[in-house]
């Protein structure tokens, strides 16, 4: 999806750069199938998610020519529509699939406005607007990044019982990341961690989203 | 065989000792490891230094050696580590990351693509990014 953007605008100097939170081995065939021609980064550690203090895939940061943040970082275009699918089927009706595409879409729209129209775009913030949005990491958050990240040194270096320990540390000390419990939980045969244990802990989110929904324009 | 992780860097210290919640390192390899010099002003890198008051100098700076974990835990950054494996993680806490991000420019990084060439936000300064993130699973 970010594809079409990158091609309509890269000669007006807008870059898109890919964050996969992800092992290379489990990112290579999605890239490789396709194919996109910006750059695809493979975060095995989850560095990015620990110094912009980000919780979920999929999120962004809106970064201008001087380097200085425009958006905060924020989910970028997902939706809690799939808390309302066929869990046995795995599928959506048609009017959840439509509901969940307008709101993907209207989030692509602001970035095209904001690829096209710079400072004047009305989806890129002010300052003030910005640093109230931006949320501050507290200490159990940095100590949470720490422990994955010794997980997955040991995950690498064949000490998986070892690993799991210290992500169980960092998901108790960070509950509110999606990333560090996805990356470190049991996946299914299509390398999807959304079995049972997924759908219990969304479902524990009651009234909470998944994907907090932002306010584009505000 | 000790290996220090600290931002994205792992590097190997042979001479590592590891006491309890301590670990010590010669000054060289606490800079090769971290980045971060002990110099009579502070804890330094580049132009920054940060002081460490003298009591607490005197606890962590013993025969030409630096508990790093100590260290790091006074300056309020997470420490992480696995006695069994000898590997010790060396973060940075929450209130730097934050201070980082409240000043707006945003925090830069280098990573790998798949081919293994590494690329660094900085790179692209003069262009709009959009740094965003997604997972296999």
């Amino acid at each position: 999806m970010w594809q079409a953007i990158f091609d309509d605008y890269k000669a007006k100097g807008f870059m898109v750069l890919a964050i996969a939170m992800d092992t290379p081995d489990a990112a290579r065939p999605w890239i490789e199938a396709a194919k996109p021609t910006y750059p695809c980064l493979i975060d095995r550690d989850h560095h990015v998610a620990d110094i912009y203090n980000m919780v979920n895939v999929p999120q962004a940061v809106w970064i201008d020519e001087q380097g200085l943040m425009v958006r905060p970082p924020e989910n970028a275009g997902g939706s809690d529509v799939f808390r309302q699918m066929d869990r046995q089927a795995r599928t959506l009706a048609p009017d959840l699939v439509a509901e969940r595409d307008r709101l993907k879409a209207r989030y692509v729209a602001a970035i095209r406005d904001w690829a096209a129209n710079g400072p004047q775009s009305r989806f890129a913030m002010d300052r003030d607007k910005l640093k109230a949005r931006l949320r501050p990491a507290d200490r159990s958050i940095g100590e949470a990044h720490a422990a994955f990240r010794l997980g997955t040194w040991l995950l690498r270096n064949g000490r998986s019982d070892d690993a799991a320990r210290h992500f169980t540390e960092a998901s108790r000390l960070h509950p509110q990341s999606w990333n560090i419990w996805r990356q470190a939980a049991t996946k299914d045969q299509s390398g999807l961690a959304t079995g049972p244990a997924f759908f219990a802990r969304v479902d524990a989110l009651d009234s909470r989203t998944y994907y907090e929904q932002v306010n584009l324009e505000g | 065989m000790t290996t220090i992780l600290h931002e994205t860097t792992e590097t190997v210290c042979p001479s590592a000792r590891a006491d309890g919640a301590a670990l010590w390192l010669s000054a060289p390899d606490l800079e090769r490891a971290t980045g971060w010099a002990l110099k009579p002003e502070g804890l330094c890198r580049d132009a920054l230094c940060i002081p460490i008051p003298p009591p607490l100098r005197s606890t962590l700076v013993k025969n030409e050696a630096i508990d790093a974990a100590g260290l790091w835990s006074s300056l309020g950054n997470p420490v992480a580590h696995d006695e069994g494996n000898a590997v010790w993680l060396l973060g940075t806490g929450s209130g730097q990351r934050s201070a980082a991000l409240e000043t707006l420019e945003a925090p830069d990084f280098a990573l790998p693509d798949l081919a293994g060439v590494s690329h660094r936000l900085a790179d692209y300064r003069g262009r709009k990014v959009l740094v965003v993130s997604w997972a296999s699973w």
